[in-house]
C-alpha cells in the first residue's frame, strides 16, 4: 500500500473500481503523508479528515461551504463561505472530497508563494527555494503526493508558473470555460481556475468535471469540455507548433533555454512540424498587465470592508496593497485614458498577435518561466524583478487563450515545464500536445526526496 | 513618473487604504519604478486601436427572471463582525454624536 499516494488521478479511479483499495483507505494514506511532510512544505492551510471520496486540494481563493476559506489573508483568515463555488460543487457531484485548503500568495497577488499572511510554501525539490506562485499549494501538494490532484487559479500565470518550479502539469483554461463563481475575484477580466495535476490525462478528466456555463458568470457560456481517450492519443503527426522568437531572447536562462529547445526537437521528432512565429507586442504585455490587473484588483478590493465579512482593511498585506495603490492611481481622474485604456489598447494588439500567429499553427510552445525556482527570500524587496518572472505566461491571460505547462526536464536539480499555448476554447489540442510529449519522455516519473 | 509622497497619501485616501509613515514612503518610491517601466506602453502605436475590456465576446447576458429562495438571514450574517437584531452594524455615514 505504500505506493497509494503515488498514483495519479486516472490510476487512483481504476484501482477504486477494481477493488485494490477502499477510499477510505486512500483517504488515510493521503491524510498520513500531509501529515508528515507537509510540516515543511507548509503547502495546506487547513486538511480536513476526509473518510471517502477521492482526495483534492482546493486552492484557498475558491470558496467552500462551511469550510474556512481565507484567501490566505488576515483579512480573511476566519471567513466561512455559507456558499460552495460551482467547481467545488461540480467536483462533489463526480465523487470528489477535500482533503484541504492549499496555501498561496494573498489574495492569489504574487509569483514565488511568499505573500501568503501564513508563511511562504517551499518546494518540494529544494526546501530553500520557492515553488512559484500564486497557487503555490496546489503545486508544492501534487508534486509531494498529498493529493490526488488540485485545483488553482491563474490570472498571469499562477497556475503554469508553480507547475513549471514544481514539475507538475497545470492547465490555464480558456477565457469564459470554467465558472469563477466563487472564485475570491482578483482581476476579473482575466481570473481563470483550472488544475494542477499528476498527468495530462489527469488534467482532461478534471476539466471535463468543472467546465461548462452554471447561469453564475456570465462570461461563462461554453459547454461542458469533453475529450475521448482516443482523441487525446491521436498524436502529433503533421501538427503545426509555433516557437516564437520573443520568448527565447534576453532573460532567459540558458539551460532553461537548452531544455525547452530539446523538447521542442522532441516534439518534431514525434511528427510536429516546427514553425517559427513572431508575437511583437509580446515585450509591452507585462507593462499593460500590471495596469490592468492593479486597476481591476484595486475595484474588487474595494469589498473588504470588515463590516459583512472579514477584518477591516488594516490587515491587507504589503503586496495587495502595493496593487490597490497602483490601480487606484491608474484609475483616478485625469489618469484613465493614460493607463488603462491605453493599456487597454495594447492588450488588443497582444491579442492579435496570436490571431495572426494561430493562422499559421495549431500551437505555440515555449519555456513557462525564464528560470527555474529561485531561492526563499531572493526577490521578494523588489516587485519588478518579481513581476518580470510572469513575462511569458501573462499574454495567455491578456489574449483568453488556454495554456499548459508540463515537465520537461530539470536545471541543476529544478524542474523546468515546458508552455504549450492554444486558440481560445482549443484545450483540446494543447492537451493532445501536452499528452504526446509526456508519453514520449520520462519525467513525469522523477520525484522529488522528502 | 515620480509619484510623491503627497500622491500617495490622496491615492491612500481614494483606496480607504491606511498606510504608515514608512509605507507611504516605501510606496511612494516603489510606484514610481512600477509607473516608469508601464510609460513604455506609450511607444506602442495605439492609434485607430480599439482596447479589449473583455475576451468573452459576451455582452449583456441576461437570465430568466425567476424567483430563487436566497442564503438564511444566519448564515448570511455569520461571518459580520458586528450584528444587531438582523442587521449588519456599519459605521454611521453621518455623525449623530
Amino acid at each position: 500500500m505504500a505506493d497509494l499516494t503515488s498514483l495519479t488521478l486516472t490510476q487512483t479511479i481504476k484501482a477504486l473500481e477494481k477493488k485494490e483499495f477502499s477510499e477510505l483507505e486512500l483517504n488515510k494514506a493521503y491524510l498520513e503523508r500531509i501529515k508528515s511532510i507537509n510540516p515543511k512544505l507548509n503547502a495546506y492551510l487547513e486538511t480536513l479528515e476526509s473518510k471517502k471520496g477521492i482526495p483534492t486540494a482546493i486552492k484557498d481563493v475558491i470558496s467552500t461551504r462551511g469550510i474556512k476559506t481565507t484567501a490566505a489573508s488576515k483579512v480573511l483568515e476566519n471567513y466561512i463561505p455559507s456558499y460552495n463555488a460551482t467547481v467545488i460543487n461540480r467536483l462533489l457531484e463526480n465523487g470528489i472530497s477535500i482533503i484541504g485548503k492549499t496555501n498561496h500568495d494573498e489574495f492569489a497577488m504574487g509569483g514565488s508563494g511568499e505573500n501568503s499572511a501564513f508563511g511562504p510554501t517551499k518546494n518540494p525539490w529544494d526546501l530553500t527555494k520557492v515553488p512559484g506562485g500564486s497557487s503555490a499549494g496546489s503545486a508544492a501538494a501534487i508534486a509531494a503526493d498529498l493529493c490526488t490532484f488540485s485545483l488553482g487559479s491563474d490570472t498571469g500565470g499562477s497556475i503554469r508558473q508553480p507547475a513549471s518550479l514544481c514539475g507538475v502539469v497545470g492547465l490555464k483554461t480558456s477565457y469564459g470555460r470554467v465558472s469563477r463563481y466563487g472564485l475570491i475575484a482578483m482581476a476579473s477580466s482575466l481570473d481563470s481556475i483550472g488544475p494542477v495535476t499528476k498527468s495530462v490525462e489527469d488534467a482532461v478528466l478534471v476539466l471535463e468535471w468543472i467546465s461548462g456555463s452554471d447561469g453564475y458568470d456570465s462570461n461563462c457560456k461554453s459547454k461542458k469540455f469533453t475529450m475521448q481517450p482516443p482523441r487525446l492519443q491521436a498524436g502529433i503527426k503533421g501538427l503545426k507548433v509555433g516557437v516564437p522568437k520573443e520568448y527565447f531572447g534576453e532573460g532567459l536562462d540558458p539551460k532553461v533555454k537548452k531544455i525547452v529547445q530539446v523538447a521542442i526537437k522532441k516534439l518534431e521528432s514525434l511528427g510536429a512540424q516546427i514553425v517559427e512565429v513572431s508575437l511583437p507586442h509580446s515585450e509591452y504585455a507585462l507593462a499593460a498587465y500590471y495596469i490592468i490587473v492593479p486597476s481591476e484588483v484595486s475595484s474588487n478590493m474595494a469589498r473588504f470592508d470588515g463590516i459583512r465579512y472579514g477584518k477591516g482593511r488594516e490587515n491587507i498585506g504589503a503586496e495587495v496593497k502595493r496593487r490597490i495603490m497602483l490601480g487606484t492611481y491608474a484609475l483616478s481622474a485625469g489618469y484613465w485614458d493614460d493607463y488603462y485604456a491605453k493599456a487597454a489598447k495594447v492588450r488588443t494588439l497582444v491579442k492579435g498577435d496570436f490571431e495572426k500567429a494561430f493562422e499559421k499553427v495549431d500551437v505555440i510552445v515555449g519555456p513557462v518561466s525564464p528560470t527555474t525556482a529561485w531561492n526563499l527570500g531572493e526577490k521578494i524587496d523588489d516587485p519588478l524583478t518579481m513581476y518580470l518572472q510572469d513575462i511569458y505566461t501573462i499574454s495567455a491571460n491578456l489574449a483568453g487563450i488556454p495554456g499548459l505547462s508540463v515537465p520537461c526536464g530539470f536545471s541543476d536539480g529544478l524542474p523546468v515545464g515546458l508552455q504549450i499555448l492554444g486558440k481560445h476554447f482549443d484545450e483540446e489540442t494543447i492537451l493532445k500536445v501536452g499528452y504526446a510529449y509526456e508519453q514520449a519522455t520520462n519525467w513525469k516519473k522523477e520525484k522529488p526526496k522528502i | 513618473m515620480r509619484l510623491t509622497k503627497d500622491q500617495v497619501k490622496h491615492v491612500a485616501k481614494l483606496a480607504n487604504l491606511p498606510l504608515s509613515d514608512k509605507e507611504e514612503e516605501l510606496y511612494s518610491e516603489q510606484l514610481s519604478k512600477i509607473l516608469e517601466y508601464v510609460d513604455q506602453l506609450n511607444s506602442v502605436d495605439t492609434k485607430d486601436v480599439e482596447p479589449t475590456f473583455n475576451v468573452s465576446g459576451q455582452e449583456n447576458v441576461m437570465r430568466k427572471d425567476e424567483t430563487e429562495s436566497s442564503l438564511p438571514q444566519e448564515e448570511v450574517l455569520q461571518n459580520a463582525s458586528k450584528k444587531e437584531r438582523g442587521f449588519f452594524v456599519t459605521k454611521g455615514v453621518f455623525d449623530n454624536g
